[in-house]
């Protein structure tokens, strides 16, 4: 009989997709199931399929959508969101002449399902267990939560993928990250995968695909998965996955691109097998308690510079290594903090709640719940961006935007937003926000912005404290 | 894309770890839909002041930076966003290498497709040429990729490995899409094999 070498999720879809497997002097060719599109990385690809006289090979597994220069300031009374940046306004109009030029389909500014791509995708059973996903977006990692191989990939290779629907590949490692326990009252998804990367480093995963398992992500919904799978690349990981159970059959029934019927029930046996086997050994293992986990905030400028929310700000003189210590400085003095700080009670200017980390429906309805019958502090400005029009759809019928908006919130159209600061949402030089985003990298805000990575729960605290503060405190967990 | 064989350079040292492409190139600039251009706007942030002149103490506005081609950094450089104008930005400005004892994924990806070479060396190695430059900025290294060597003025050589294809690539100056394209019959069998599933 033969003997098979038990294999990791990875592996498994790695092999499926395989078309040509990778030899010393070739890399692989990997199939790609899906490949989604925005306007910013896709100009130049577009144009090299244009200068070589090639065609998209598969419209039908294409999917643009427009987020990342996108205004996300309220409609006007035509009903249309004005878009005042020449520039952007020249780049979305791109990507329309692009879309129709080459048959891609595409949630154009305004449309329905106009959304960050990492949340239409999923929202709408585009994304599904087994396949390859990719987009010239490094949070493509997100769609890992449903047991896809999801990954980030560049203009260059977004023009492979419209030509030949392939991509040229060498297979990476894997990495296991070990979650058991229960987390606390207050503490969320985004609290464990800023506490991982704070642990491991934001080079910590590079080269590594991370397959997240233990009882504290069996526990999570999708969503929560999502946040997790979303920032595996802030620890260098370029995907993060998640075998599919039965929390992801039950998100994806009845989704508009989901399968129906008989096709539904095969879908669901193929999808059974995406798991890994009993004995699969990774390259690495990272093991974490997530009883442990308390309310985290980033105090520097990378994703990695992580603290749990009452504790100090950690001191450059007790580094060993120079060039950490030399990072720390940096660091320290972008963000204007003192060595051994304690951040919980600093006041702060902005607060922005959105972005593909947590703009879905249950990160509004958790700070919609700490919100309501509650003031935004006079000194703050907070922004709710929805991360597509659907959960602004979803939000507004269940009456959350009113909260905010009564609270004294802007509640704002899907989009990229403040995340990236490209579309006029922006902090000003100086100024310090909490944000639900991903990146703290100088200027990433907005040039001279300052920004605490947290929750959605401790966002809405601070909103309402008008300083940093513990979410714990508004859960009744202590 | 322009052939890379041999670079015969002076260097610049950012001595900085895990800089992230948005300090590479910030995300106000990616509002074009051309390639050519962002080099002006290379680390801008850090390269202008708030008026838009240049700040005299970053390592790029020194005069000896203005014809070196060799970049030298700390680890994991190119973390973050995926953006290719990253390495097109880096290229505009007239870089052809960068050094750093470890280079993220993407941007390595992004750098070696576009005929910039990331050349991955041991940190004592970074160190000893980030100390040479800072000694003597004129000492110019010969990078050779047939060999995958890099030489310091007094002869000294580090290996260096790059991907065999991409290396291939790189030498030839032909992109990858060509070699990709002229596997059609082999997606075309493949997809059929898959007819039904999504
Ligand atoms: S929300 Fe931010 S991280 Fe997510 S896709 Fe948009 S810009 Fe990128």
């Amino acid at each position: 009989m033969m003997q098979t070498t038990p294999r990791t999720l990875f592996a498994k879809l790695w092999d499926d997709h395989l078309i040509q497997p990778e030899s010393e002097s070739t890399p692989a060719v990997l199939y790609v199931d899906l490949h989604l599109v925005h306007e910013v990385t896709s100009p130049q690809a577009f144009s090299v399929l244009r200068e070589r006289g090639l065609r998209v090979r598969r419209t039908d597994r294409t999917l643009a959508t427009m987020d990342h220069s996108t205004p996300t300031t309220p409609r006007g009374l035509d009903g249309r969101i004005p878009v005042v940046d020449v520039q952007a306004r020249a780049q979305l109009a791109q990507l329309e002449q692009n879309c129709a030029d080459y048959g891609v389909p595409l949630f154009t500014l305004g449309s329905e399902h106009q959304g960050i791509v990492h949340v239409i995708g999923p929202e709408l059973g585009f994304t599904q267990p087994g396949m390859t996903i990719v987009c010239g977006d490094s949070h493509t990692s997100t769609h890992g939560a449903f047991g896809a191989l999801a990954f980030g990939i560049g203009t260059s290779e977004v023009a492979h993928v419209l030509a030949t629907q392939c991509l040229l590949q060498r297979r990476a490692l894997t990495m296991e990250v070990r979650m058991d326990g229960v987390l606390a009252p207050g503490v969320t998804a985004k609290d464990l995968i800023l506490r991982l990367i704070s642990e491991i480093g934001v080079g910590g995963a590079t080269g590594h695909i991370l397959e997240y398992t233990g009882s504290a992500i069996r526990a999570l919904s999708m969503e929560e998965r999502m946040t997790v799978c979303n920032m595996s690349i802030e620890a260098g990981a370029r995907a993060g996955m998640i075998a599919p159970d039965e929390t992801t059959f039950e998100y994806l029934a009845g989704r508009p691109h989901a399968p129906t019927g008989a096709d539904w029930d095969v879908a669901l046996a193929r999808w059974r097998t995406f798991t890994a086997d009993e004995g699969a050994s990774h390259d690495r293992t990272v093991v974490l308690d997530a009883n442990s986990i308390k309310p985290m905030i980033t105090y520097g400028t990378n994703p990695g510079m992580g603290i749990a929310v009452d504790a100090p700000v950690p001191t450059p003189s007790q580094l060993s290594d120079a060039s950490e210590r030399r990072a720390l400085e940096k660091a320290l003095a972008y963000m204007a903090l003192e060595p051994g700080e304690i951040l919980l009670g600093k006041p702060v200017d902005v607060v922005f709640l959105g972005s593909c980390t947590n703009s879905r429906i249950s990160d509004l309805r958790l700070a919609a719940a700490a919100m309501r019958g509650k003031r935004v502090a006079s000194t703050v400005r907070m922004l709710v961006v929805p991360g597509s029009q659907e959960v602004k759809r979803q939000a507004e019928g269940e009456g959350l935007d009113e909260i905010f908006r009564a609270a004294g919130a802007e509640w704002r159209e899907a989009g990229c937003s403040m995340c990236i600061a490209m579309n006029g949402d922006e902090l000003a030089p100086g100024q310090y926000a909490v944000s639900t985003s991903n990146r703290n990298f100088e200027g990433r805000q907005g040039k001279g912005g300052r920004t605490f990575l947290a929750s959605p729960l401790t966002a809405a605290a601070t909103a309402i404290a008008g300083r940093i503060a513990d979410a714990r405190t508004i859960v009744g967990g202590r | 894309m322009e052939p890379f064989v041999t670079l015969h350079s002076t260097g610049v040292v950012l001595p900085l770890e895990n800089v992230d492409t948005d300090q590479i190139i910030p995300a106000r600039f990616l509002k074009t839909t051309d390639r050519l251009g962002l080099g002006t706007n290379l680390f801008a942030d850090w390269r202008y002041d708030a008026a838009g002149a240049a700040k005299p103490e970053f390592v790029l506005n020194r005069p000896e930076a203005k014809t070196a081609q060799l970049l030298v950094a700390g680890k994991n450089f190119g973390c973050g966003s995926s953006r290719e104008h990253a390495p097109w930005a880096l290229l505009g400005y007239g870089f052809r290498a960068v050094v750093s004892s470890e280079f993220a994924d993407i941007f390595r990806n992004n750098a070696l497709g576009n005929g910039l070479l990331p050349i991955a060396l041991p940190e004592p190695a970074v160190d000893r040429i980030s100390a040479l430059i800072a000694r003597e900025p004129a000492a110019r290294f010969t990078i050779d990729l047939v060999a995958q060597s890099f030489a310091l003025p007094g002869g000294e050589r580090f290996d260096f490995h790059v991907d065999p294809f991409a290396r291939h690539c790189m030498l030839e100056g032909v992109d990858q899409l060509g070699y990709l394209a002229n596997k059609e019959p082999e997606i075309a069998a493949f997809e059929r094999t898959r007819a039904g599933v999504s």
